[in-house]
């Protein structure tokens, strides 16, 4: 499927800014319980798909926004390749467009970094309806300020993605996992332990006192490492991370409120009631808790943590900003998007 | 020629030295000009101007002040690391205030388990690997400079090495910054986990050249040390197969940790300052360098041995020792210094394209330096397609230096030409700022300036560099053609 609605959707939005009338930016609507809910008309850039350009041996792929996610990943993998930062898509219908817009990443995300790391360029429509470009197809790239990554995590507010261009890489040769029975404490010190090593880790997961923690690399290099960690092996190790990613693990599974918290990788327990499940090395924590979101964002605050509402009778709620922060936060979205016209409120209500 | 943009402030010099003693010692405000001399240029020396004053203060509440002070009498403010910047980023403004940060030389903090060190602004690049290598871990960006350069200053160009194909930029190894606004206020951005809430200004302060804020504090990531290294020497007799060669080492599946090209004129250089067994006969040398576990290097350097070979290298030698791998390195590391002896002076340039346009830039780089009558040697961060032409002069010979400037812009026009950029990672500075008059057009440009007023509406830090105002752009455009079409036809010529 490839087609190009970049005039049509310039248009609308030239449109918006005129009547100052806000719009919703909706890909494949696989994430709309992130953020806060934005209720005006949407703007649907699903049908704006397509492969742009692919290179397998310069390691770039250049897309449009409303291709899906599940479409990018099956070329990639014919080639021997992938997105590293391992995406959730919560939905066959995820776009990258969403996917970016988000910076969710997964797993391996500790180890090889997120979806903003791996943005090379973007084409986008700001507030104003001007098609923009910034970065672009190369891997270094330092002429104008960073603009590409700054749309990745800004969930549409300072623009709607029409093209990302990722970098890409090959596909381990092997992958295993290999599981512990132990303590939280335990598994944080196991896990930090192994950090400090070379050895090719590339996730972790604590849950439900175990721990997980998956190699991979060259055949040799995964065996030797298997052979240093210990451990039992895990069968069906891919279903087990597609579905740590996917959030299909019974954990996720609750009517309690699903808070991310993301936190130095050693902090001890929080005093925070609830169920957790450990990944990125004890960096990122999801918790299923009832306490009030003031008493979870001060606590995080005061580690110097961040913590999101992530799923909740579907909104989200991110942690507030500094007022310093906050006010150059505004600054940008004026910047970008002078009516505030793109999915208002979206972020912050002040964004 | 390089001139800054004039600023009407509020305050004589001698009222502003007043103030600056007020908040920092005396000795640490300079205003003569032997005192001043030693500041007006970075590490591209044809641009220099003096400053007005050098501050060097020692405590972010002094930075505040002096940021303050200059924000309520619209003084500039250019910062300064250790000036080794080669795009003239820290090239002082004549009627501003040149901050130097390089009382900022703590290391503050180290914590191994969490793999980052929290470090002020003013430390070396290489301090930090250095420090930290008791626990097995270094800090991998590395450009050429590191001995010298300060990780300010790597922030604030987003500065790459040879290691970045594998590890990436200084974006993606740091975590937390502490930076001061011109208005004096501390903010801090990111967090203490991987990643934090809002817009990404991390990313957005990285590679913004000194326009948006200073850094005061840097939170580094650290890896753990490889098992082992092994570098490979691959000869090509010809440049087209060296450049096959990289594509083949990735679609073979291998991201090594350095992958580095040097040309004929490049290795003869090294090879006279450094004697590092280069073959002399060779049109250009591939330098490979393999990084992880003892069993992945094993295994990556059999297959990637067996690549080079079949992409036609004359010879393929594996580094035997430790000691050989360093020198493998040496001879590139030291390639700039070693141009700089076979010719009174080098331009060095930094565009990067898509690897599969090599043949036909290094053809027409070919062509431009027999049209300029100026020789090149080509060093190249092949992996990433970044590409640093040397351009060989004299400036005592009269009008060099500007046909040289001349090549170099062409150069640059050439790496857009192909889908690429003006800058991998020596930043836009002074140097390039009409060139990205050719790499954006207006509405990008104004999205810029939109983004720099975010933080400095009245254009205090840094004036005149990294965005090109658009009249400066309809100056130049009135000599190039973008796209067959005329730059920013909305605004009038001269
Ligand atoms: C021989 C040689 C080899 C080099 N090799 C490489 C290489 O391999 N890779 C590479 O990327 N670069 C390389 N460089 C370029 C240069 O070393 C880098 O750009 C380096 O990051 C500059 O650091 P610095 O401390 O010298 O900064 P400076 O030159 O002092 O400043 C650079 C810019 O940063 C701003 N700045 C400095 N400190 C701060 C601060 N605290 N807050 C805000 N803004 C600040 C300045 O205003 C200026 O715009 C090389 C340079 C030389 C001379």
């Amino acid at each position: 499927m490839n087609t190009d609605i970049s005039q049509q959707l310039q248009q609308q939005v030239v449109d918006a800014f005129e009547q100052a009338s806000p719009l919703c930016i909706v890909g494949g609507n696989s994430k709309s319980f992130y953020g806060r809910t934005v209720s005006t008309q949407t703007l649907n850039i699903e049908s704006h798909r397509g492969v742009l350009n692919y290179e397998p041996t310069e390691l770039v792929i250049t897309v449009r926004a409303g291709t899906r996610l599940i479409e990018i990943e099956t070329l990639l993998a014919e080639h021997g390749q992938m997105l590293a930062f391992e995406p959730p898509a919560f939905s066959p219908a995820a776009t990258i467009g969403g996917t970016i817009a988000c910076n969710l990443s997964g797993p391996r995300r500790a180890y090889t970094g997120a979806a903003r790391d791996y943005l090379l360029g973007c084409k986008i429509i700001n507030g104003k309806g001007e098609i923009l470009s910034f970065g672009g197809e190369v891997m270094k790239n330092v002429a104008g300020y960073d603009v590409s990554r700054l749309m990745a995590g800004a969930m549409g507010t300072l623009g709607v993605l029409l093209e990302v261009s990722l970098k890409v890489l090959p596909r381990p040769e092997k992958e295993s996992t290999q599981f512990f029975q132990c303590s939280t404490e335990q598994a944080l010190e196991k896990i930090h332990a192994l950090s400090q090593t070379p050895l090719p880790l590339s996730a972790s997961c604590f849950n439900d006192g175990q721990l997980q923690i998956r190699l991979s690399g060259t055949t040799k290099a995964v065996n030797a490492a298997i052979e240093t960690i210990g451990g039992d092996t895990l069968n069906n190790a891919n279903d087990y991370w597609l579905a740590v990613k996917e959030q299909t693990l019974d954990f996720f599974n609750t009517e309690k409120s699903l808070w991310r918290i993301s936190i130095a990788s050693d902090t001890k327990s929080l005093p925070l009631q609830g169920e957790y499940l450990y990944e990125w090395g004890g960096a990122l924590r999801w918790l299923k808790s009832n306490e009030t979101a003031e008493l979870i964002q001060n606590t995080v605050a005061a580690v110097d943590g961040h913590a999101c509402l992530f799923r909740h009778n579907h909104h989200g709620l991110f942690q507030p900003l500094t007022p310093g922060l906050m006010r150059i936060h505004k600054n940008l979205k004026q910047a970008f998007d002078p009516a505030n016209i793109l999915n208002p409120g979206k972020l912050y209500p002040e964004l | 020629m390089h001139n800054c943009e004039t600023i009407e402030s509020s305050i004589n010099k001698t009222e502003l030295i007043d103030a600056l003693q007020a908040i920092v010692d005396n000795d640490s405000v300079l205003f003569e000009t032997e005192d001043l001399t030693p500041y007006e240029c970075d590490g591209l020396s044809a641009y220099h101007a003096l400053p007005l004053v050098v501050v060097l203060p020692e405590t972010i509440e002094q930075v505040q002040s002096i940021l303050s002070l200059c924000h309520q009498h619209k003084v500039p403010v250019v910062a300064r690391g250790a000036g080794t910047g080669l795009s003239g980023g820290a090239l002082p403004h004549e009627q501003g205030v040149l901050l130097s940060l390089a009382k900022f030389k703590n290391i503050i903090h180290i914590d191994p388990r969490r793999r980052i060190a929290k470090v002020q602004p003013g430390v070396r690049n290489l301090a930090i690997s250095q420090a930290v290598d008791q626990y097995g871990l270094y800090y991998a960006p590395d450009p050429s400079s590191q001995i010298a350069c300060t990780i300010g200053g790597n922030v604030a160009e987003n500065s790459g090495g040879v290691h970045c194909l594998k590890y990436g930029l200084t974006v993606h190894n740091i975590q937390q910054l502490k930076i001061i606004t011109i208005e004096g206020e501390l903010l801090t951005i990111g967090g203490s986990g991987l990643d934090s809430s809002g817009y990404d200004l991390l990313a957005l302060m990285t590679g913004s050249e000194g326009m948006l804020g200073v850094i005061v504090e840097v939170t580094v990531k650290l890896l753990p040390k490889p098992d082992r290294a092994q570098v490979l020497l691959a000869a090509f007799n010809d440049v087209v197969k060296a450049g096959e060669a990289v594509g083949n080492i990735i679609a073979a599946g291998i991201i090594p940790a350095g992958l580095e090209m040097m040309d004929k004129l490049a290795i003869k250089a090294a090879e006279d300052f450094v004697h590092a067994g280069y073959p002399l006969d060779a049109e250009a040398i591939l330098l490979c360098e393999l990084d992880g576990t003892n069993e992945e290097v094993s295994e990556h350097v059999l297959q990637v041995r067996d690549v080079l070979k079949r992409s036609g290298a004359t010879e393929v030698r594996t580094a035997r020792d430790e000691a050989e791998r360093l020198i493998f390195w040496k001879g590139r590391k030291a390639a700039f210094p070693a141009v700089g002896r076979i010719s009174p002076d080098y331009y060095c340039m930094d565009g990067t394209i898509p690897r599969k346009q090599l043949p036909r830039v290094l053809k027409t780089m070919a062509d431009l330096s027999e049209h300029y009558n100026l020789p090149v040697a080509n060093v190249f961060h092949a992996g990433d397609g970044n590409l640093h032409p040397l351009i060989l002069y004299d400036a005592n010979v009269p009008g060099e230096l500007e046909r040289t400037e001349e090549f170099g812009g062409k150069i640059l026009e050439l790496c857009v030409e192909v889908g690429g950029t003006i800058t991998g990672e020596h930043g836009v500075g002074m140097e390039k700022i009409n060139q990205m008059c050719v790499q954006f057009n207006s509405p990008e440009l104004s999205q810029f300036h939109a983004v720099k007023a975010a933080f400095d509406a009245q254009g205090l830090l840094n004036p005149g560099k990294a965005v090109p105002t658009l009249h400066r752009c309809a100056e130049f455009g009135a000599m190039h053609v973008h796209k067959g079409k005329l730059a920013f036809p909305e605004l009038e010529r001269f």
